[in-house]
């Protein structure tokens, strides 16, 4: 465990990716199994003790720690798993040593609801903090070090000189401490048999478009949906067969659409946007005229359920709209030319159930001016933007520069007021960084007041952030915990993708994405803009 | 004046006292000052009259250029103020010079702490625990996750660095008054003889260390040597100049800072330090609590700091205590 800690800590203080890469490496190389299998997945969010969760950590120091004292540390510190390993008492007594992060994962694997408590302090008491650090860290899932998975396998890959792309490739199919991985990579033993399971491949990802103009000789471009990119994969194996459905991710989401795994049962991997139906809400309506696609926000409705009621099965009943083929019939496409698999797509799309399937039509532009054109006058709310892929394109894992891009719908834009702020975490605890701006309920001039619109905590530089921050310690009002309501007198220019109804929020409107456009300094608050005008932004 | 301490009065700017007209480290120019050390937040310059230790008004002129107005006390010695106030200084731990002031009106003793640790400290002589009715104590670093490890697992994390990276420097960022000078005694009572390479903003102030009888061992300037000079060895500048364009003159630096605020890692990561060294000159979680308990005031007034933390420890610990609103000290440095 020591390793470990020493690990992590030296990832939290390194900032270049290329040093994190070869401290990762290191450690896989010099660490015996399975512990850096397990530290692997730890490092990757693979990692899950039902019985550990943040309010196990919070109720085991209250036994420990003043709440005031816990609530004033944790608020400087930023993070739960942190302040906890500073604040937990030096045990008094002789206590075992380190576990192993071997043992570690196992104590913590075996414990209950019932017995954390008592369990998770023992092993604490044989950690020092930066042991105490790592092993909460661990329980709990969220690292928050800045290592995504994919800088994990990278670093695998790194470590053992192996092929990035074949790693992705059999880590799904695998699970902790990866000892197959292990024995492929460093021992030169047979690569793990993943051929009958229906495998999450990486997907391919797009960058942003910005200034760059492309010719639509060499671009196709297709609409990007509003909803959630899947993977809808079905493997044939001895039982007959299997169909799983993944988030961008990689995570398993079968179970909260389980009318979608019926729907695929000819082994392949398809790539597609996850809408439910929605009759008039936007959105193309299928070949068959079953109604187009609902917004996100009836997506919403669906998302992150463990189970699925009849009624909502009925109501917002799931579909996929197709954009690519990566395996059809067990034949893997994806060095093939973006223009091939999508001819391959075409012609295998009537072998799918309409109900459940249906295409992402390419949109047709002479040029690129023309394209822009299509894209500005688009206004239908089930449509986030556009996609631009090259034509020749193979289907690779991750972001490639020049292959796909993403050409986003200008956001919309409105004025509004700070109201409260409240401290951040990770990299900007102890600042305020997390923003509640209003709008005017009616004339402020008349005595309107400010109504609670949204909630923003990007779109600022780390310079911006240092001034605001001063700003809300000098016009604090009120402190209510780490909350400080601020006086009504700055304004933010704040962006958003798109506004609802809600009956959640006292303003009646929920915002999808705000962030911090510009910061007006200038402005007097009393000129930021009113409810109304928010409410005539609504799409649907 | 009577037995309920009105000749002492804490205001935003500073402490006042009455009775003398003299104010304790205030953080605006005033006719007569009592000042506990020579950090800029408490010893600002234009005053009439800087009543101090030696030692602070010798950093004070280095500073401001000027010892008008300068009245050394020394350590131990009793200052006779109007007003029937005496004013003692006692070594507080904190930097070269600094000062607990012991002022004592009409049978009534008030400690003000100034800055102050707890530890031996090669530059400066021990604080010294003195009975009294009112302490006035700093919190710097009142919240109970500080707690600063022994400077010598700080030390040996420092030296590991270095010898692991023979080819490049550790540059450590450090207060330039006080904790530069620290870091260095401590390299050499750690038996760490080699040059050490200072910012040229350091120099003058680890020269008037020595000439008020720190040994510092040898000392160079990094202008005056190239990149080569300086690989596998420690340079100290102050923190300002951690990721300043200065440090493109130095071969592969890591980047180290000595700090209190180290123990967090996110502050670490905020100053894009790679090798946090825990080292403050100011009292941790224990040593503030310990002093209240050991000098066990009637009373104890908290300021510049994490007051509320302290207030409520002094709370379960059925102390009386009350947070005082001073401005102007700034605590993100040490």
């Amino acid at each position: 465990m020591e390793a470990f800690a020493a690990l992590l800590d030296r990832l939290v203080y390194t900032g270049s990716r290329n040093a994190k890469l070869a401290l990762i490496a290191r450690y896989l190389q010099e660490t015996p199994d399975p512990d850096r299998g397990w530290a692997l997945a730890a490092l990757t969010d693979g990692l899950d003790f039902a019985a550990v969760k943040g309010s196990t950590i919070r109720n085991l120091m209250a036994d420990r720690v003043d709440p005031v004292l816990w609530a004033l540390s944790r608020d400087f510190v930023g993070d739960t798993a942190e302040t906890a390993s500073l604040l937990w008492p030096e045990p008094v007594s002789d206590v075992m040593p380190p576990p192993t992060v071997s043992q570690a994962v196992e104590l913590l694997g075996n414990m209950t609801r019932a017995n954390a408590r008592t369990e998770l302090a023992r092993l604490l008491d044989r950690l020092d903090p930066s042991g105490r650090y790592a092993l909460l860290k661990m329980a709990t899932g969220a690292m928050r070090i800045g290592i995504s998975a994919r800088l994990g396998k990278v670093a695998f890959a790194q470590a053992f000189d192996v092929s990035v792309d074949e790693v992705e490739e059999y880590w799904h199919g695998l699970q902790p401490p990866y000892a197959e991985l292990f024995a492929w990579a460093a021992e030169g033993a047979d690569p793990p048999d993943t051929g009958s399971l229906p495998l999450f491949r990486p997907f391919m990802l797009a960058h942003p478009l910005e200034e760059t103009v492309v010719s639509m000789e060499e671009y196709a471009a297709e609409w990007k949906w509003d909803g959630i990119r899947v993977q809808l994969v079905h493997a044939d194996n001895d039982s007959g067969g299997e169909t799983r459905l993944y988030s961008r991710s990689g995570d398993d989401i079968s179970a909260t659409f389980p009318e979608l795994l019926p729907a695929l049962s000819i082994p392949a991997v398809l790539d597609g946007e996850l809408l439910v139906r929605g009759s008039h809400q936007g959105g193309e309506s299928g070949p068959d005229k079953q109604g187009g696609a609902a917004s996100f926000n009836a997506l919403q409705q669906r998302l992150g359920r463990k189970t699925v009621s009849k009624k909502m099965l009925a109501e917002a009943p799931a579909f996929v709209r197709l954009y690519d083929a990566l395996v059809i019939e067990g034949e893997d496409l994806r060095a093939l030319p973006w223009s091939e698999r999508r001819d391959r797509l075409e012609q295998f799309l009537p072998r799918l159930p309409v109900e459940h399937f249906d295409l992402s039509r390419i949109v047709d532009a002479e040029d690129f001016a023309q394209l822009a054109q299509i894209r500005e006058a688009a206004r239908d709310d089930a449509i986030e933007g556009l996609m631009l892929k090259r034509r020749d394109s193979p289907y690779v894992a991750g972001r490639r520069t020049g292959l796909w891009y993403k050409w986003k719908r200008d956001p919309l834009l409105i004025d509004a007021v700070l109201m409260y702020a409240q401290r951040g975490s990770g990299k900007r605890s102890s600042f305020y960084s997390d923003y509640t701006f209003g709008c005017w309920a009616g004339d402020p001039d008349e005595g309107a007041e400010l109504l609670p619109v949204g909630k923003a905590y990007s779109g600022f530089t780390d310079e911006e952030l240092k001034k605001i921050d001063r700003h809300v310690r000098q016009n604090t009002l009120n402190r209510f915990g780490p909350v400080r309501e601020v006086e009504r007198s700055l304004v933010f220019e704040v962006a958003f993708d798109s506004v609802h109804l809600s009956k959640r929020h006292k303003s009646g409107l929920a915002m999808r994405f705000p962030r911090i456009h510009r910061i007006r300094w200038d402005k007097p608050a009393h000129e930021a803009d009113r409810i109304a005008a928010l409410e005539k932004l609504i799409r649907d | 004046m009577s037995a309920d301490f009105s000749w002492i009065q804490p205001e935003p700017h500073g402490i006042y006292i009455p009775p003398a007209d003299c104010w304790i480290d205030p953080s605006r120019a005033v006719d007569k000052a009592l000042v506990t050390h020579g950090h800029a937040d408490h010893a600002r310059g234009g005053h009439g009259q800087t009543v101090a230790t030696p030692e602070t008004l010798a950093i004070m002129k280095l500073r401001y250029a000027t010892d008008a107005g300068a009245t050394p006390v020394s350590y131990g010695e009793t200052l006779r103020l109007p007003g029937g106030v005496d004013a003692t200084y006692l070594p507080a731990g904190h930097v070269l010079g600094s000062a607990q002031i012991l002022l004592e009106h009409a049978g009534e003793r008030v400690i003000v702490t100034g800055d102050y640790k707890r530890r031996a400290d090669p530059t400066c002589p021990q604080f010294e625990v003195t009975p009294c009715d009112i302490l006035i104590t700093e919190a710097t670093f009142g919240l109970p996750l500080f707690i600063h490890p022994p400077i010598e697992a700080e030390m040996g994390k420092l030296l590991q660095a270095l010898a692991d990276n023979p080819d490049a420097c550790v540059l450590v960022g450090a207060y330039a008054l006080g904790k530069a000078q620290r870091v260095i005694a401590e390299l050499r009572a750690a038996g760490h003889s080699d040059p050490i390479y200072l910012h040229g903003a350091m120099e003058k102030m680890c020269r008037l260390y020595e000439e008020w009888g720190v040994e510092l061992g040898e000392l160079r300037l990094v202008a005056d040597h190239s990149k080569d000079d300086m690989r596998g060895a420690i340079v100290v500048c102050p923190p300002s100049a951690l990721n300043d364009r200065w440090s493109r003159r130095l071969p592969d630096p890591i980047t180290a800072m000595a700090s209190g605020w180290m123990r967090v890692r996110q502050r670490a990561r905020q100053r894009n330090v790679e090798l946090p060294l825990i080292i403050s000159d100011h009292a941790d979680w224990h040593e503030l609590t310990r002093t209240i308990e050991e000098v066990n005031p009637q009373e104890s007034w908290i300021t510049h700091g994490r007051e509320e933390a302290l207030l409520r420890w002094c709370q379960l610990n059925q102390r009386r205590a009350r947070a005082l609103a001073l401005v102007g000290y700034d605590d993100e440095d040490d």
